[in-house]
């Protein structure tokens, strides 16, 4: 079965639809990732028309700016549409053929691509008409798609495919329109299987659609290429009541007409994060497959999943099966992405029960999505359950619909407009064309949840074990073996103190900082856990993490263990299986799960028996004997389920003086593998009972690789230890149950890293890369787990284990009577390698403090020379020259090279003023750049100092908390940092707890002192690929001048992912390695997540060459660089910019500490202590001489490689090999070729960045249009008022304007009012983002996302046309995310806005008529005043500001997140005179009708309102004026003539 | 971990509760004793570093940075600022066999590099290190553990000094038999006669000494291998032989008037001084003394220092010390940073006990002897001194310029020199071995510490010239090792 690998998931390369580049070096093309726009047009009575066609493609041309092109304007990512068989038209041109179409539903078209070969196409059409007749069908015949290619760009064309379609009539046994729809699945499935087998040549067999239903027309096409490439599309007798369109953005440029949407069922705008572990469970469960439907023909549609396909397609796949065997469309969409249910209190209690029930038949699939779908009579759209990506409807009066990813994409008369929605997260929207009407969510789900009884399934089958009696004898610790034990598994004193104290006294995952500088598992001497070999991977810009700790409400930990039965056909045993609340198990726990079935003890109703096979193995037959172990487990395992036992216990309970454990992931990993190979897997659920697992990083491992669940006796053991000994200062129970928590809630933020909600999807996902693994090890134990430079096998992991068992059982002597120390986290003299350790940080700082250079060698040779000890892959390169040696005189000076230096991002709050100064000078002295880091900037910096030094940080980052982030630090700034991910906590956001927030701090951070901030892992503003783009373009509209640079860090993937990025038109990408610094960061993200810069860095440059995409991005790379060798190894492999962090901070008197996160540097670096300040001794100079000496070793290692130039240098990883001879135990197994490989493409093919992004700011109308027209205001202060037209292509409108105003007028802007624009339609995405004071938007119409983001002064009216109809307050006018990280201003919003209203506000009072989910989510400042209803989780995160809903419902307080603020209702006279003034002027400047209603009624109103106020902010608030009356914001009233009152 | 804050909110406290003039007036320790407070607060002073300097052992600029035995010092800070007392004491001897010396006698070069000091006064490890062991003896938590079974292979151990010693209780721990020759009449080399009373009480060497024979180590006092022994007899009975004879060849000054009588090695002057203590309380009279004398110590080293509290405790009547070098600064010098070992200024107990007396440092820098004046009866007179400077000669090597004009003559009776030592005595012991030396003239060892000679181990300052008691623990374990691993057959 190893063939399995390279046929099913790397096959699509080999034969079929695409043209990628094979799989070579660290380019794989299974990373692609894509997004994109999609919409829908439908007319809800089902009238079928050609306008339909021509609106949908007016609403696909609309949202061309979602979709990308490559380096090639002209070749499109992909664009299509899906929409119904168009009779009239098929039947005249069937004509034309000699062939009679009969009446619909009697035949069907598949829309096919074919082989350009003539004789590959014959073949593919020959085999398809003999499965037609095999299968009871018959054929009438093909109809070449006419088309026309000449728009087209060159690798599009290159890579067309013949078009055609076939005409198929339904046979005469087939009953109806669905089973002729079954029929034809089967058809396609056999014939794109045979094609898989048959063609050999180069070229395309795709079956886009096969439908009596549907018709799809896609391509590899620009969205306004669609219909001039199928002339099709324009002919006025296509005709059809709904249509679907989709605009694709990938993440590459290569050719794949297979891969635009729609899909035959679905468009899907978002991506799949638990894709692999979706595969695997679905081809686990099709052995249990029946399907009335089907019956014996239901092996033809298996495997259900098209391996070749994206992970929208095998979507689709799992969509139509759940489909065609019984289940609606809206049903097996809730199937797939049900909402969460465990902790929704909101939730009906039989829709509970269905998505209970349905638990135990699929995971989700879990990851961000707008679907849009249709089987040709219904059409519908759903979201995730976070709403994570946008998805805005209107209904028009004359029953049109129209949805789509944006709103404005087609023009309808305001006073046709019945009214405008959104699709709200986890909920489904649904038009049926049979019924003529609107399905709302509410009603559709209830209709699926009643079917079938569910609650009574459940009740009457699954199990809680709570209700398991307590079996008596659990087993008690054996303490006179503890220590024997701790050591045969490996545990150090470090651990113990570091990792397993904290969480047992305080329930939290212990925090670190500084990063890691030790070895990788597979370059370390000592022995490691196999879990170590592992890295987590995580969300970057194709889809967010998920804040687990402030979204919680969608986080789910419940799994539910035991067999599973069909999935096809609902019945009650389905649900038989033991509902389980968290993955880790107590002993007692274990202990019922061990005594299922039982006599006297099994709970009635189980009806499967649990076993336990030993996870041991003799420790002295080494590798031979683990193998065998291995084997024989996966043999007792598939005896086990042949015996009728649905639950294995893998204990390696039992280590002795003979015995050692096997590796628990291992064996694992190992028997599910096995298992899904045998198609026996979802028969049985695996509980691993081991002394190994400790950190979190483990627990995830084994969920992710396969287990259900895990007891971690010895932890408990240890925890009992450490309780007797009274060293935790807690009870017993307390010490287990606040382990498990912290054990619980790390689990919760692995998974969230990767975008993935529930603990249930996450189970076999194995979401990770092995870094040091062999590949015949992965193939047979981690299948389909990436691991790129080779590394270790079982026979040493065999050894590893040994050497630990040695520990505990030594020859001849008694074990050591305490652990040993460890040293991963603290340095030890006899503990793990650090790079960083007394003796180099020592010759570092005395080198830079002196100006020494000799010194420096001395460091540096500590660092580079690792003959002797291995700390880092390109520790293990050698530098070969390609020609002989020059002189050092002719290599490009060093005062040049600096300016390729930047320092890393370290915000003020994290170091110290005196830090970041320090920092700041000396980069700006040598002319290279130093990084603000997440925190903003003291607006005094931005002068120059008298004697001609800047603190001016070049880079200024845009991190997720956006603090900060004003226009003015915008427009100061040489280079704009987007802030993706952080080496030390890829995937993570952080927090600056109170005490650190001094009012220094405070001020730049636009905050309120000793008020915690919150910075969320993701960017509330970039969920998709298409959104960065957005974020790009918003930047470059801020500050033209800039530089715009996105963080990355490296894991596998992350080419691709770049490739988008230079896609989205970034200047500079930086690839970050896993082992960079930080302020605070959990002890596993610093060790576990994302991989070294060394991979990342040369997939990112392999991948861009391969897509010519990389002379138009500057590549950087940071994470522990050191040396001049670091820098010039960096560049070999593709670098031309470097960073440095944690070096320079040591030459300015860091001693690695490690300490940042406790506020007590000792050293005044990383502290805001003014006593510990005053201990800094750095000076800028020490960093001038670090970044010198750095220089000068590069240029003597370039004049040994006869480089002159350090462009001349880059990607030239001939230079590199590996070093030859390597005798260390584990790293001789290691093959860097994949680091290595220079994708072989023309001299044409640029290796730097040489040619600049396309700066289509130029096109924006602040370019064209506005900054002419307010010219009188920018110069001279002049009052200007303006009207003009804005459609959804309007992008940041203001933003540029605004940036002109702060230009020339400072923080400050002009006076309020100065410049008027109104503006008319619906705006793009990001209006009036960073608008500063003296500019004043107003919109009237509607607007998309992100409206008045980071909103620095200026002020934004919305409000509905005049001459529309429909109620203001009941519809939807702006999109999500709007005035996201806003520092100041107004806003002033007539109608309801989407999710996360205010997310981040910090200073913004704003008046909105309703929000959706999130709603001042992580404000700390500024005042909200809603009045209207309110989505779930509102103010979570709030640590500041005031937000007053007016609760008429009375409901308010069950969607309100109120876990950091108090809801009261306001009497301070005061506050009401405040909400009433501000409502006052939201009536006089949108003239709603409903602040006016408000108004009249105002005494019975105030009673209504609630007030939100943040603990936090209460306190400080309280403690400022000494008691309960706060300063409130002041709102300057300019009340006019008209009186509203009355 | 450790109390985050605990260095900003405790200053460094050293006690020193017996005032100098009281304590000169007996032989008892000098070390004061905090309470357990004191203590925890001094343990929370540790910063429990990321990167510990304290425990690394790194030679920098020539001298030790760092504990060179790595003791776990972060852990056991961390467990007595908690309080856990037993634990600290498992951390501690985990690396070191003899905490109980070190804790007393040690420069301590953990906190020469301890990570406090870059801005602050370093945490007192040396103190807690003492107040751990003091407190496990105390609690009888220190019992003898034989090794649970022998090898049946005999090592002899020569030399029963601090290196002596730890190779003999690490291999004895290892199942062989060890048997330790002493010349002396009692076991512990330099801990019993070369350290004074008042810094090392006898009675806790004795105390480790019947802790070792009580775990099986056989001692043999008064016998000089080479002499009393014979090299074949031992070559022939043991299986393997460690040399920890130390570096007893002390350095000389042959100065006109070096044979005068008064002049004495300060060696000799101490090991007679403990020697009548231990014996009679010094009622015997067998010993150097200084009492009602003008004395002179040439050397301000450790040793020179024991030597000024020694004529004190004496009773001489005046005391000087010479120090060839120039007076270090009161602060690090450039060219010294943190974490190497701070070459400032410091008053040692011997010092501040003749500053107590007599109202100043008994210290002259930058001063060379010139000769030694006698009377007619060959008694030592005088001592004729010339102040000096330091500076560059052609090669950049510093060299003692006299200056002029600085003669002088100074009165003594006695003058004890403090030079330091110049390598292990070579005739006898060690030509009959035969062992290669190094080109400084210690014994050569490879990796494993073994000589030139199969199975013949040396550590100690035998085999690397004299240095601190905490090096020989250091090479007596590292000899240990490689001996073991020899006796294991893990080298032939």
């Amino acid at each position: 079965m190893l063939s399995l690998r390279k046929s099913v998931w790397f096959g699509f390369h080999k034969v079929n639809h695409s043209d990628y580049p094979k799989k070579q070096g660290l380019y794989d093309p299974h990373y692609e990732h894509d997004a994109c726009g999609m919409g829908f047009v439908v007319d809800v009575g089902g009238r079928k028309s050609h306008a339909i066609i021509e609106q949908a493609m007016q609403v696909l041309l609309n949202l061309e700016h979602r979709g990308a092109t490559g380096s090639e304007k002209n070749t499109g990512d992909g664009a299509g549409i899906l929409f119904q068989l168009p009779h009239r038209f098929l039947v005249r041109e069937c004509a034309r053929q000699k062939i009679k179409l009969p009446q619909p539903g009697e035949y069907a078209v598949g829309m096919v691509f074919l082989p350009t070969a003539e004789e590959s196409g014959r073949q593919c059409k020959r085999q398809f008409a003999k499965i037609i007749r095999e299968e009871g069908q018959s054929l009438f015949g093909w109809r070449r798609v006419p088309t026309d290619n000449s728009m087209l760009g060159a690798s599009a064309k290159a890579s067309q495919p013949v078009i055609e379609q076939v005409f198929i009539r339904r046979g005469q046994d087939v009953s109806d329109e669905l089973d002729f729809e079954r029929k034809l699945c089967i058809i396609r499935k056999r014939i794109t299987k045979a094609a898989k087998r048959g063609i050999h040549e180069r070229g395309t067999f795709y079956v886009s659609s096969l439908s009596c239903r549907t018709i799809v027309y896609k391509g590899m096409l620009i969205a306004n290429q669609l219909s001039a490439f199928y002339p099709d599309l324009r002919d006025g007798d296509v005709e059809s009541a709904l249509a679907l369109v989709h605009s694709r953005f990938s993440t590459n440029t290569f050719p794949s007409w297979a891969r635009a949407h729609p899909y035959r069922y679905i468009a899907h705008n978002g991506e799949i994060n638990t894709l692999r572990g979706n595969i695997n469970w679905m081809r686990a469960r099709e052995s249990k497959f029946r399907s009335k439907f089907f019956g014996s023909e239901l092996h033809k549609i298996l495997p259900v999943i098209d391996s070749d396909t994206s992970d929208s397609g095998m979507f689709d796949n799992v969509l139509e099966v759940l489909t065609l065997t019984g289940r609606s469309l809206p049903h097996a969409m809730m199937m797939m992405i049900p909402e969460p249910w465990t902790a929704d209190q909101s939730m009906s209690a039989e829709k509970k029960a269905f998505y209970e029930y349905h638990s135990c038949l699929m995971e989700p699939w879990d990851g961000p999505a707008a679907i849009a779908f249709t089987d040709g009579i219904r059409i519908g759209a759903m979201l995730d359950r976070n709403g994570l990506r946008p998805a805005r409807y209107y209904v028009t009066k004359a029953g049109l619909v129209i949805l789509a990813s944006e709103v404005g994409v087609l023009d309808v008369p305001p006073e046709e407009i019945l009214c405008k929605g959104r699709v709200q997260p986890g909920r489904m929207f649904l038009v049926d064309t049979e019924s003529g009407r609107v399905v709302d969510d509410d009603e559709l789900k209830r209709a699926v949840a009643t079917q079938y009884p569910y609650a009574e399934w459940l009740r009457n089958n699954q199990l809680s074990l709570e209700e398991f009696p307590s079996p008596p004898d659990t087993p008690v610790q054996n303490s006179s073996t503890l220590l024997e034990q701790q050591h045969a598994f490996g545990y150090t004193s470090e651990e113990l103190k570091l990792l397993i104290t904290p969480m047992g006294a305080h329930g939290e995952e212990p925090v670190g900082s500084m990063g890691t500088d030790t070895p990788l598992a597979v370059l370390s001497e000592r022995p490691q856990l196999l879990y170590n070999y592992f890295k987590q991977l995580f969300a970057q810009v194709t889809n967010p993490p998920v804040d687990a700790i402030r979204e919680d409400l969608v986080m789910s930990t419940d799994t539910t263990i035991g067999p599973e039965a069909n999935m096809l056909e609902p019945a009650p045993e389905c649900a038989r299986q033991i509902r389980l609340p968290s993955p880790i198990l107590t002993n007692e726990q274990l202990n019922k799960l061990r005594h299922l079935g039982d006599a006297g003890q099994g709970a009635a109703g189980v009806k499967f028996k649990s076993i336990t096979l030993p996870m041991l193995y003799e420790v002295n037959g080494g590798e031979r004997s683990l193998e065998a172990a291995l084997t024989e487990l996966c043999r007792q395992s598939a005896a086990a389920i042949a015996g009728g036992y649905g639950v294995i216990i893998l204990s390696d309970r039992g280590v002795d003086k003979d015995k050692a454990a096997i590796p628990a992931l291992l064996a694992v990993s190992s028997i599910h593998h096995y298992l899904i190979r045998e198609g026996t897997r979802t028969q049985v659920g695996f509980v691993v009972e081991s002394g190994e697992p400790r950190e979190v990083h483990h627990f995830a491992l084994l969920l992710g690789y396969g287990a259900a669940a895990i007891n971690p006796y010895l932890v408990f053991d240890i925890l009992r230890d450490l309780t007797a000994q009274r060293h935790l200062g807690v009870d017993i129970d307390h010490t287990i149950s606040n382990y498990l928590k912290a054990i619980n809630k790390g689990i919760v933020k692995v998974i969230s890293k990767m975008g993935i909600s529930t603990i249930q999807s996450y189970c076999g996902a194995q979401v990770f890369e092995a870094v040091g693994l062999r590949e015949d090890l992965v193939d047979r134990y981690f299948t389909w787990t990436p691991s790129r430079i080779g590394g270790v096998g079982l026979e040493v992991i065999a050894e590893e284990s040994r050497l630990r068992h040695k520990q505990a059982f030594p020859e001849g002597s008694e074990p050591e009577q305490s652990l040993i120390e460890g040293g991963q986290y603290q340095w030890r003299r006899k503990g793990e390698l650090h790079q960083f350790n007394p003796e180099s940080i020592h010759k570092l700082q005395h080198a830079c403090r002196t100006n020494n250079y000799e010194t420096f060698k001395e460091f540096s040779a500590l660092i580079n020379d690792q003959s002797r000890q291995l700390h880092t892959l390109r520790g293990l390169m050698e530098l070969t020259p390609l020609a002989g040696p020059i002189p050092i005189a002719e290599v490009e000076r060093a005062s040049e090279i600096v300016k390729r230096f930047k320092t890393g991002a370290m915000s003020y709050g994290s170091i110290s003023r005196e830090a970041h100064e320090a920092l700041a000078i000396a980069m700006n002295r040598i002319g290279a750049r130093s990084n603000t880091g997440e925190g903003g900037e003291d607006s005094e910096r931005y002068t120059a100092e008298a004697n001609g030094d800047s603190r001016n940080s070049s880079i200024k980052q845009v991190a997720s908390g956006r603090f900060g982030v004003t226009s003015n630090y915008l427009v100061n700034a040489n280079e704009l940092q987007i802030k993706i991910a952080q080496g030390a906590k890829p995937g993570e956001g952080g927090q600056l707890p109170g005490h650190k927030v001094s009012a220094a701090i405070a001020k730049v951070r636009h905050s309120t002192p000793g008020v915690g901030l919150i910075s969320p892992p993701p960017h509330h503003d970039i969920y998709s690929i298409e959104d960065l783009a957005q974020l790009i373009y918003d930047l470059k509209n801020a500050n033209d001048r800039a530089r715009i640079s996105v963080k990355l860090v490296a894991e596998v993937g992350v080419g691709t992912v770049a490739a988008g990025v230079a896609k989205a038109h970034a200047d500079v990408v930086l690839i970050s390695g896993y082992d960079g610094g930080t302020g605070a960061s959990p002890l596993s993200s610093i060790k576990h997540a994302g991989a070294p810069w060394e991979l990342g860095l040369a997939e990112t440059h392999q991948t861009l060459v391969l897509n010519n995409l990389r002379s138009r991005i500057t590549i950087e790379t940071d994470g522990q660089l050191k040396t001049g060798r670091d820098v010039v190894i960096a560049a070999l492999l593709g670098a031309e910019e470097f960073g440095f962090a944690t070096a320079p901070l040591v030459s300015l008197g860091c001693i690695m500490m490690r300490v940042c996160h406790l506020n007590t540097c000792p050293v005044g670096v990383a502290t805001q202590d003014p006593e510990l300040r005053a201990r800094f001794s750095g000076d800028p100079s020490h960093v001038i001489n670090f970044m010198n000496f750095v220089a000068q070793e590069v240029r003597e290692l370039m004049a040994e490689l006869g480089f002159r130039t350090i462009n001349e240098m880059i990607g030239h990883t001939e230079c590199l090999t590996m070093r030859l001879g390597i005798e260390q135990w584990k790293a001789r197994g290691l093959d860097f070729s994949n680091i290595v490989h220079r994708p072989a493409m023309p001299d044409t093919v640029g290796r730097y960045c040489q040619i600049k992004q396309e700066n289509e700011v130029e096109k924006s109308l602040d370019h064209t249009v506005l900054l002419e027209r307010c010219k009188p205001a920018l110069e001279h202060g002049k009052q200007i008022t303006a009207t003009f037209p804005i459609r959804n292509a309007d992008r940041a409108v203001g933003t540029m304007l605004g940036s002109h105003i702060t230009r020339a007028h400072g923080a400050d802007g002009l006076p309020p009012d100065t410049i008027q624009l109104t503006f008319k339609g619906s705006a793009g995405q990001s209006f009036g983002a960073f608008v500063p004071r003296g500019l004043t938007l107003t919109l009237e119409g509607d607007a998309n996302d992100y409206v008045g983001k980071g909103l620095s002064g200026g002020r934004i009216l919305v409000y509905p046309p005049k001459d529309s109809t429909f109620q203001a307050h009941e519809n939807v006018i702006i999109g999500n995310v709007a005035f996201y990280g806003a520092t100041g201003g107004e806003a002033y919003i007539s109608g309801i806005a989407g999710e996360r209203f205010c997310v981040r506000n910090s200073g913004v009072l704003a008046v909105v008529e309703g929000v959706g989910d999130h709603g001042c989510e992580y404000m700390t400042g500024g005042c909200v005043v809603v009045l209207g209803p309110t989505g779930r989780n509102f103010a979570a995160g709030m640590s500041g500001g005031f937000a007053y809903v007016l609760d008429e419902k009375g409901d308010f307080i069950i969607r309100c997140n109120r876990a950091m603020v108090e809801v009261t209702g306001i009497d301070d006279a005061s506050e009401i005179e405040l909400v009433k003034n501000m409502i006052f002027r939201h009536a006089e400047y949108t003239g709603s009708r409903r602040a006016t209603e408000i108004l009249v009624s105002w005494d019975e109103m105030t009673s209504r309102f609630l007030r939100v106020l943040p603990n936090d902010y209460k306190r400080v608030l309280e403690g400022e004026k000494g008691s309960a009356n706060f300063a409130l914001p002041v709102v300057e009233m300019r009340v006019k003539s008209a009186d509203v009152s009355g | 971990m450790g109390k985050p804050t605990g260095f900003m909110e405790h200053p460094r406290s050293v006690p020193m509760v017996r005032p100098a003039v009281e304590r000169v007036t007996d032989w008892r320790e000098f070390h004061g004793h905090s309470d357990d407070t004191e203590l925890q607060n001094q343990g929370a002073r540790c910063m429990d570093c990321g990167v510990p300097f304290c425990h690394t052992g790194n030679v920098l600029g020539g001298a030790a940075s760092g504990c060179p035995i790595n003791n776990l010092i972060p852990e056991w800070n961390d467990l007595v600022y908690r309080g856990r007392w037993r634990e600290a004491f498992d951390r501690l001897r985990k690396t070191n066999d003899f905490p109980e010396f070190t804790g007393r006698v040690c420069p301590a070069p953990c906190e020469g590099s301890c990570v406090l000091g870059v801005n602050d006064n370093p945490v007192t490890i040396k103190r807690i290190e003492q107040a751990i062991i003091d407190r496990a003896f105390d609690a009888g938590w220190v019992m003898p553990q034989p090794p649970s079974g022998r090898t049946g292979k005999r090592v002899a151990i020569v030399g029963s000094g601090p290196a002596g010693l730890t190779a003999a209780a690490q291999l004895n721990q290892s199942g062989h038999c060890v048997t330790v020759f002493e010349r002396a009449d009692r076991i512990g080399g330099l801990l019993m006669y070369g350290i004074p009373n008042m810094k090392l009480e006898k009675s806790v060497v004795q105390r480790r000494t019947d802790l070792l024979a009580a775990e099986g180590i056989e001692f043999v006092v008064n016998t000089s291998v080479g002499r009393d022994y014979s090299v074949d007899r031992l070559m022939g009975e043991f299986d393997a032989i460690v040399l920890c004879g130390g570096a007893a060849r002390p350095r000389d000054l042959l100065l006109d008037g070096r044979s005068l009588s008064g002049i004495h090695f300060a060696m000799d002057f101490l090991h007679l001084n403990t020697k009548s203590l231990l014996d009679s309380n010094q009622r015997d009279g067998r010993f150097l003394s200084a009492k009602d004398k003008d004395v002179i110590v040439i050397g301000s080293g450790d040793t020179g220092t024991d030597c000024v509290g020694t004529a004190l405790r004496q009773g001489c009547r005046s005391l000087v010390q010479f120090e060839i070098l120039s007076k270090p600064p009161e602060t690090r010098a450039p060219d010294n940073p943190w974490p190497q070992w701070p070459k400032v200024y410091r008053l040692d107990y011997g010092q501040e006990e003749a500053a107590a007396l007599f109202g100043r440092d008994p210290r002259t820098y930058s001063i060379m002897t010139k000769s030694f004046v006698g009377d007619k009866d060959g008694r030592l007179k005088s001592v004729r001194t010339v102040g000096i400077m330091w500076s560059k000669d052609e090669n950049g090597q510093f060299q003692p310029v006299e200056i002029d004009g600085t003669e002088r003559e100074w009165r003594t009776q006695m003058v004890l020199l403090a030079l330091g030592f110049e390598g292990p005595e070579t005739e006898g012991l060690l030509t009959q071995i035969g062992v290669a030396l190094d080109d400084r003239g210690n014994v050569a060892t490879d990796e494993d510490k073994m000589t030139s000679v199969s199975k013949v181990f040396a550590a100690g300052d035998m085999a690397r010239g004299q240095s601190l008691v905490v090096w020989a623990i250091a090479d007596g374990r590292h000899a240990a090792r490689g001996a073991d691993k020899f006796l294991r057959g893990g080298r032939t």
